[in-house]
């Protein structure tokens, strides 16, 4: 029950005012955030970040993961209303929203679209509050091989669970960590692969990747396809909010369900986008009446939203726990709380408690303060999505120099951030996936650094990754994970063909 | 967004094509990366793992993951459009006016330039009327201004003509 407690506490400093106010201003920011194509949460927090490095770690972290929690609810309005995906972890969610939307119960969808995101997120945060500490508390055993064996897991893990072909997985978790070691080497001091241009000497800041590959890149891409925006409107009264709320525990296997999913994907880097659709999935199979999916069900909205909040938010333990992010938006934060001067990882438990417990009690507050912003809002953001691209877009591009520009004061950061952008276009087009790259420039350096420490504690001997019990499993499971594409098609070619998987053309891969 | 919208315009850049050219660009970063590492050190020096070891093999992957993206994309050689023509064209409609608005910041600063930029994409690629455009874009830079020089604090670019400048920022 020590957790209780430290979580008391927690709330006791996020209690005050003026992180309330921050709280509503970060979830609002988030709802714009997730509503306005091009920017999401990752690049939205990306861009905000430089705002915050005055405020105290507490109240940034409060209003920034606030902006993350408000983009997750953000996305559903535009899946629902106008059948556009704000997010791509609400994709699945235009599947029933939208239908249900047309059959004139969009108030219906979006409530329960909202309130199984808190559940969702509800569970995940019960689950960071008891889990954390104890995986913490375990980490603080890992020496710098337990480290580069948990890094390994990690990236292995996109290669074994993600979809299309491994090859890409690679060649973009690779790109991240060869724009990771650009700059100067944090052991020797060297220069490395600068190529004698100054500027590169400070590297390649992850915030302006972000930037750029989501940010700019969804621009082109939404530009590419020409879009305009024709949606249902919504009000939503709370006689509506009442009824949907006294139908909901019916569909209580679903939400736990699609909890469990979410919570499963977000610690591993599966992600919020995978979890949604296999919750969908799943809900459609074990449901009595699977058929009529797809023509406005609501236990088709409740799914995916559930898990894509579950996953999105309990991408925040690796993170706190082990200082290794879950998802994009998990390594924004984590980039934070370096420039703050924290460091992120099992220590922080220990030494900075009032910090962690004030971020996991702000996750409660603010989940529930979003359900009550969001539902009251609907309106106003839904009449946000009609004013035109051609005004929006512009006014995109330059918050995004703005952005940029902000990270360091340097002018080059822009000129990356386009060339970032243009590659997340090539990216997306060619379903390279984003995350790996994202995650490897973060963690590029402490993953190099775990790897030489280890190596020059075992002289260069690579068996050390397997000597020891904990390490040995860890480096065992990542190379399971990673050799998981050429171990499952073997497996396959001994057992009957598989159904396909459903939907597997609609899923975006990120 | 006008003519060219619907015109069923179906020649463009191959799938295939554009998977391979993408490959050897990453197997060339690969042997850049291969090449720098190697003038590093990317074996084992007197105190440990020289500065270029574990770059080495990150070139290492990148080489061979791209050459296997390279193989996969010939062998199906999909020949589904990449994008159209007309798409490249809608693309470069925002690409090229935003690479022009990086240049711009360059030369005027960042609040001037965003006023441009929005005027002139309003007016061209919106089909605004000249007023509108130059309204809505004036106010946007204000609200910048006052957002991040006066409440933030946070300075931005001012360019090398600096045509604020008198504002005392």
């Amino acid at each position: 029950m020590q957790e209780l407690s430290a979580l008391f506490q927690g709330f006791a400093v996020v209690l005050t005012p003026m992180n309330i106010l921050l709280m509503m201003v970060g979830i609002i920011l988030g709802i714009l955030i997730g509503v306005l194509p091009g920017l999401g949460g990752a690049n939205g927090v990306a861009i905000l970040l430089p705002l915050t490095f005055t405020m105290s770690p507490t109240s940034a972290i409060i209003m920034l993961s606030c902006i993350y929690w408000g983009a997750l609810f953000g996305g559903a309005i535009t899946s629902i209303l106008f059948n556009i995906p704000g997010e791509p972890w609400s994709v699945a969610t235009t599947f029933d929203g939208y239908p249900m939307a047309q059959q004139g119960k969009a108030a219906q969808a979006l409530t329960a679209a909202f309130t199984s995101s808190f559940v969702g997120a509800l569970v995940a945060v019960v689950m960071i509050t008891f889990l954390a500490p104890l995986v913490a508390k375990f980490a603080l055993k890992f020496g710098p091989p337990e480290f580069f064996a948990v890094y390994l897991l990690t990236f292995c893990s996109f290669v074994g669970m993600g979809k299309g072909s491994p090859f890409k997985i690679l060649a973009s978790m690779a790109m991240g960590f060869g724009l990771a070691a650009v700059g100067m080497d944090t052991v020797t001091g060297q220069l490395r692969l600068t190529f004698g241009i100054e500027q590169l000497m400070r590297g390649f800041d992850f915030l302006i990747a972000v930037i750029g590959l989501f940010g700019i890149a969804e621009i082109l891409v939404s530009m590419e396809e020409g879009l305009a925006f024709s949606g249902k409107s919504a009000k939503i009264s709370p006689k509506v909010v009442w009824e949907t709320w006294k139908e909901l525990p019916r569909y209580w296997m679903t939400s736990l369900r699609s909890s469990l999913v979410g919570i499963w994907m977000g610690i591993t880097p599966g992600g919020a986008t995978p979890a949604s659709f296999m919750s969908y999935g799943l809900a459609k199979k074990m449901s009595r009446d699977g058929d009529s999916f797809g023509k406005g069900k609501i236990e088709g909205v409740i799914a995916p939203e559930t898990a894509a909040h579950a996953a999105g938010t309990s991408a925040l333990l690796p993170m706190l726990a082990l200082g290794i992010p879950g998802s994009p938006t998990a390594a924004v934060l984590l980039g934070g709380l370096l420039i703050w001067g924290l460091q992120p990882g099992p220590l922080l438990f220990v030494e900075q408690k009032d910090f962690v417990w004030g971020l996991i009690a702000s996750m409660y507050l603010g989940n529930l303060v979003g359900l009550i912003v969001v539902l009251s809002t609907v309106p106003l953001f839904a009449s946000i999505l009609r004013i035109p691209f051609s005004i929006i877009a512009p006014v995109i591009v330059v918050i995004c120099a703005i952005g940029a520009y902000t990270v360091h004061s340097a002018m080059l950061d822009i000129w990356l951030m386009m060339l970032f952008g243009l590659l997340g276009y090539i990216f997306k087009k060619l379903d390279y996936p984003l995350a790996p790259l994202v995650l490897a420039l973060v963690l590029g350096d402490k993953a190099e650094d775990s790897f030489r420490q280890a190596m020059l504690v075992s002289q260069g001997e690579l068996g050390i990754m397997f000597s020891i019990p904990l390490v040995g499993t860890i480096t065992g499971l990542a190379l399971l994970l990673l050799f998981w594409p050429i171990v499952s098609k073997i497996l396959d070619k001994f057992r009957k063909p598989k159904q396909k998987v459903e939907f597997k053309e609609e899923q975006p891969i990120d | 967004m006008s003519a060219d919208e619907n015109t069923g315009d179906e020649s463009g850049v191959p799938m295939y094509v554009a998977e391979a050219v993408m490959a050897i660009l990453v197997m060339t970063m690969g042997a850049v990366v291969m090449w720098g590492s190697w003038n590093l050190g990317s074996g084992w020096t007197t105190d440990g793992p020289g500065a270029g070891y574990f770059p080495f093999y990150i070139s290492l992957i990148l080489i061979i993951s791209g050459g296997g993206i390279l193989v996969q994309g010939l062998r199906k050689r999909n020949t589904e459009l990449f994008a159209s023509n007309a798409q490249m064209k809608r693309v470069a409609t925002v690409l090229v006016p935003a690479l022009v608005y990086v240049g711009l910041i360059q030369l005027v600063g960042m609040y001037v330039a965003s006023a441009i930029y929005i005027t002139l994409f309003m007016i061209y690629i919106g089909k605004y009327s000249a007023l509108k455009g130059a309204v809505l874009a004036v106010c946007t830079s204000a609200f910048f201004f006052v957002l991040f020089e006066v409440w933030f604090k946070v300075p931005l670019i001012k360019g090398w003509l600096n045509p604020l400048g008198f504002l005392g920022y």
